[in-house]
């Protein structure tokens, strides 16, 4: 009786739009840059992912727990000293214990900070929300960023290496597509997954 | 000077920041749908990117004289924050004509990765001071140049062609961005950087 009464709280409709209806990358295409530049393996995808989720959750609680008291004018550049905050943590926890994923995300790290689902959670959601719906709107929208993340990376990194999380799934006479592991490769595969999801879910935008 | 040349060359064609590095591409793929509107972003882009460049080169050595690199991100966001807002301010306030054609452009500026990343670029690179200007520049340019040519794709074909349901609007970008990151792969190793 309590799974079904779960199905309509506040709690399980903010998660369910994060991950479907109001997914950040294929419906509402924010946050492109990271989730092109670092898929090109999975490893690095997921640690994109999960950074930018802990980065997202922690960030929209703190905007939330101070939202009356910041004086709206000056609002973005206090959420920008809290967002950068909390990745210069994640970068310093990604050098200390994965210092190879750590080189491979190089510069991307940081730019978490100017990844616009950040900002949008901040300021849509968690600016007039109390604590605990913050904490699961972000979990909910950097999951559902992690989730398209490692759709793209599993093709990318089949394709141009043949493997997946280093193991190898491809024959050995397979030949690797480089430019997959390249830009291109990164804009054709998020390109024709965007319009697959948005045939399946209906969602069309009117051009 | 050759090698300054260089690197303004090279980061304009074949290290585009936006085709080979994928950076900046919120506002790409926002503003892209007419030329007008994208040329006055791709040079509000230049404008700061270039001056937040130059700005952060000497505070970056500042903190790596105190041993704080750690901040560099936080003390970076600010400087850009910052430096959009006064260019803002002076703009409106002596140039209202430079004001009126791209100052709606400038808040948005904020959250472009481009200008961060410049920033955090010339820090792993280790670029001296010339260096860094140049590259600013180039980035930026090479942005300028990426954002025109898509929007001038996007205004034909909203004309010419009939798009797929599912593709209209911001997804048939990624396919012309694909195909211009494509042709744009064509020009590596011209330039050394």
């Amino acid at each position: 009786m309590k799974l079904i009464r779960i199905k309509y709280t506040k709690w399980y409709n903010i998660m369910k739009d994060g991950l479907s209806k109001n997914n950040p990358i294929v419906i509402a295409v924010l946050g492109i840059c990271s989730a092109l530049a670092v898929t090109n393996r999975v490893d690095n995808a997921i640690a994109m992912g999960l950074g930018v989720t802990f980065v997202v959750m922690a960030s929209s609680a703190t905007v939330s727990l101070i939202r009356n008291f910041i004086p709206p004018k000056v609002r973005m550049v206090t959420y920008m000293v809290i967002i950068s905050t909390f990745v210069i943590l994640v970068q310093l926890f990604l050098q200390a214990y994965y210092p190879n994923i750590a080189k491979a995300l190089g510069a991307y790290v940081g730019l978490i900070i100017t990844n616009c689902i950040v900002m949008g959670r901040a300021e849509a959601f968690a600016s007039k929300n109390p604590v605990r719906y913050t904490l699961v709107d972000g979990f909910a929208s950097g999951m559902g960023y992690t989730f398209i993340l490692i759709i793209v990376a599993v093709i990318r990194e089949v394709l141009a290496f043949g493997t997946i999380l280093n193991m190898r799934v491809m024959p050995s006479t397979w030949i690797n597509w480089t430019v997959m592991a390249m830009a291109p490769g990164g804009f054709f595969v998020l390109g024709l997954l965007i319009w697959g999801i948005r045939e399946l879910s209906k969602y069309y935008e009117e051009a | 000077m050759a090698h300054l040349i260089e690197i303004i060359y090279g980061t304009i064609l074949n290290n585009n920041i936006a085709l080979v590095y994928i950076l900046g591409m919120c506002p790409l793929i926002a503003i892209s749908t007419n030329v007008k509107n994208a040329k006055g972003m791709g040079i509000a882009v230049v404008f700061v990117v270039t001056i937040t460049g130059i700005i952060n080169w000497p505070i970056y050595a500042l903190l790596k004289s105190t041993g704080t690199e750690n901040l560099a991100l936080l003390v970076f966001i600010i400087t850009i924050a910052a430096t959009v807002q006064f260019l803002e301010m002076f703009l409106e306030k002596f140039i209202p004509k430079l004001y009126n054609a791209f100052g709606i452009f400038l808040p948005l500026i904020t959250v472009n990765c481009v200008v961060l990343a410049v920033s955090l670029f010339f820090v792993n690179r280790e670029y001296t001071f010339l260096e860094t200007a140049a590259f600013s520049f180039g980035s930026s340019v090479g942005w300028l140049l990426a954002i025109v040519l898509v929007a001038g794709i996007r205004e034909k074909m909203t004309k010419n062609s009939d798009v797929p349901r599912g593709l209209a609007g911001k997804g048939i970008v990624f396919i012309i961005l694909g195909i211009l990151a494509l042709a744009f792969i064509g020009f590596t190793g011209i330039a050394n950087i």
